[in-house]
């Protein structure tokens, strides 16, 4: 394993800042690992350095099939994770809205283009990402429908679930959709939390990169198969939205097999306890995303559901 | 008359309200509408709907038509001193055209968005953000650019600046409503968390001038609209810090610079020294400055307009 600094920035009064590339063997530039581009993503750095960790056991083990290189780069944001902020500590741009990026523009835009330059003509690229609605998912791959995703790929990472969504406009600015613009097979790994440590879904996320990295040959390390992941679009998943706003009393969650009718959630009166609403599945399934806060807003999605 | 677009419960005994005030007299069908507050820091558009809904009711017989006017569409940003919205830490401008079925602010940009749809005129106010000045200026796709600058050369504004289309800019609401045609232009001006008096007074004789030429204002209006420039006419030219440190100006904002005048200083004040000077490239027009002292590597200083024409006539 190479330690090596791929970008470095000082600061007017801070310690300096520097991204951190873990390199493994040599070769043919196989896989790419991005963890936390975020302030928050705790789970995701918390990933990320449980791969490192594993990859160099196996490469003490000799279990690193010659002629793959590996990159790994755990953390592009700890500037904002070391002060508890999302964005970027400066100017709370987010750095993955501003890929492939540019090294002479703005600060964030430079960061992206150093990581950029760093992670692109690899095979198989993979963020460890996270979503803008706070809440718990079953751990999944998630691909964008671009015309260039191969779902074959995806179920080798042996999650539960592979699901895909068509990209929105601001998709064009992040990591994963310049990834397949540049031709590397591109995949966003959810591991159910961000800013919280959940070790058996962070489990879960590291453990499907080493069989995935197992199953296309760069690594030789004997484990369990995994699941047969289902293959979902996001059309696919049925949601609840909430009738009223309030604290939210929680009875299921995310990975839960449900019936229609089955009390999922109640909406109690933050002053007198009264439930002011019972929230019931609206079909069979298993409970793909969760709303995780104790409070809840009026109209907003609290449940989305794989349907049987 | 205020009315209520949307009003969905918090958790604890509050809603968020967006409200707009409608203006309404005479016969005329025809609506503009005034929209700011997206971001919770750009403070510059309050002004601004303050000085025309004053001028509006003090005058009201002159209107023809309807004038709606959303001084807030991020109540919980501009009254908790947030940029983004609270609870959901998106920017809000990067989420239109919404959606009725996601998350309660995706689902509020949609009714936003239902509300505007079909106005004759909408105007955008944004005002940068914390670290930098803008003058006057409109900011138009290149996409809508024909249909948008006539109106926009009436807000008697400095500066008219075309934009190549990018894909991320389509999640913005003025997107989102030009592609429905609903016309929309954007006017930054000034700098967040504060208010430019000047600026307001400006952008509320171009409305009320761009109303008379619509034909829903026979009020005066003044005599005095400035001619914005337009940078098709010449190069617009980005000034980033090379080193990180603290910036010290040497020229105001707004104003001609040649090329090799000295714009400010970044300087380490540990060591008393300086770090870069940042000279002007060319000969042109600071139209956007920044005023934040601490500067990264990377972070944007200037933007200068060169006039082709003024280079040629050199």
């Amino acid at each position: 394993m190479k330690q090596e600094i791929i970008f470095s920035m000082k600061s007017p009064y801070r310690d300096d800042f520097k991204i951190q590339g873990f390199r493994f063997g040599e070769g043919e530039k196989s896989i790419a690992i991005v963890g936390a581009m975020r302030g928050d993503e705790v789970q995701q750095q918390f990933t990320c350095s449980q791969i490192v960790k594993n990859l160099i056991e196996l490469e003490k083990a000799g279990k690193l099939i010659p002629g793959h290189e590996i990159l790994v780069i755990p953390s592009a944001n700890h500037f904002s994770m070391n002060i508890n902020k999302r964005f970027w500590a400066m100017d709370n741009t987010d750095i993955n809205r501003m890929f492939p990026g540019y090294d002479k523009g703005e600060t964030t835009q430079r960061i992206a283009a150093a990581i950029f330059e760093s992670v692109r003509g690899y095979k198989y690229g993979i963020q460890l990402a996270s979503f803008y609605m706070p809440g718990e998912f079953i751990p999944h791959v998630r691909m964008m429908e671009t015309g260039f995703q191969d779902v074959k790929l995806a179920k080798k990472f042996g999650l539960p679930y592979v699901l895909i969504r068509k990209p929105k406009p601001y998709d064009t600015t992040v990591l994963n959709y310049n990834w397949q613009v540049f031709d590397t097979q591109a995949f966003s790994i959810y591991s159910g939390d961000t800013d919280t440590i959940n070790k058996e879904t962070a489990k879960m996320a590291w453990l499907s990169i080493l069989r995935f990295m197992n199953n296309t040959g760069i690594i030789q390390n004997s484990m369990h198969e995994g699941f047969n992941s289902s293959i979902l679009k996001e059309g696919d998943l049925e949601t609840v939205i909430s009738n009223q706003s309030g604290i939210l009393y929680a009875l299921r969650s995310a990975g839960d097999e449900i019936k229609a009718g089955d009390l999922l959630a109640k909406i109690l009166d933050p002053f007198t306890g009264e439930t002011r609403s019972s929230i019931l599945a609206p079909t069979n399934g298993t409970i793909f995303f969760a709303h995780q806060k104790p409070l809840i807003h009026q109209n907003t999605v609290m449940y989305k559901i794989v349907k049987f | 008359m205020i009315k209520t677009i949307i009003a969905e419960g918090l958790p604890v005994d509050e809603q968020l309200l967006i409200r707009k005030k409608v203006i309404q007299n005479g016969q005329s069908d025809k609506r503009i509408c005034i929209v700011t507050g997206t971001h919770g820091d750009e403070l510059e558009g309050q002004y601004v709907c303050f000085e025309l809904i004053r001028r509006l009711n003090e005058n009201i017989e002159f209107l023809d038509g309807t004038v709606d006017v959303y001084p807030a569409l991020n109540p919980l940003g501009v009254d908790s001193v947030t940029r983004g919205i609270p609870t959901f830490d998106l920017d809000m401008n990067r989420i239109f055209p919404g959606d009725p079925n996601g998350h309660l602010i995706e689902h509020t940009a949609y009714e936003i968005i239902q509300d505007l749809k079909g106005a004759n005129m909408v105007i955008d106010i944004h005002a940068s953000n914390i670290f930098l000045r803008e003058m006057p200026q409109a900011r138009i796709n290149v996409k809508m650019s024909k249909k948008l600058i006539p109106f926009a050369q009436l807000l008697n504004i400095d500066f008219i600046w075309i934009h190549e289309a990018a894909t991320v800019l389509e999640s913005t609401l003025a997107h989102s409503l030009n592609v429905i045609k609903t016309p929309t232009i954007v006017v930054e001006m000034g700098i967040g968390m504060r208010i430019t008096r000047d600026y307001g007074d400006r952008l509320v004789d171009g409305i009320l001038n761009m109303m008379h030429k619509m034909k829903m204002w026979s009020g005066p209006v003044s005599k005095t609209i400035s001619k914005p420039k337009l940078s098709t006419t010449g190069d617009v030219y980005f000034l980033n810090a090379d080193v990180s440190g603290i910036i010290i100006p040497s020229v105001s904002h707004s104003v001609d610079v040649k090329k090799g005048d000295l714009l400010c200083q970044i300087v380490d004040p540990f060591e008393g020294k300086v770090l870069q000077n940042m000279l002007s490239p060319i000969d042109g027009l600071v139209f956007t400055l920044r005023t934040y002292p601490v500067v990264y590597e990377g972070s944007l200083i200037a933007r200068i307009f060169a006039d082709k024409k003024a280079e040629e006539n050199l």
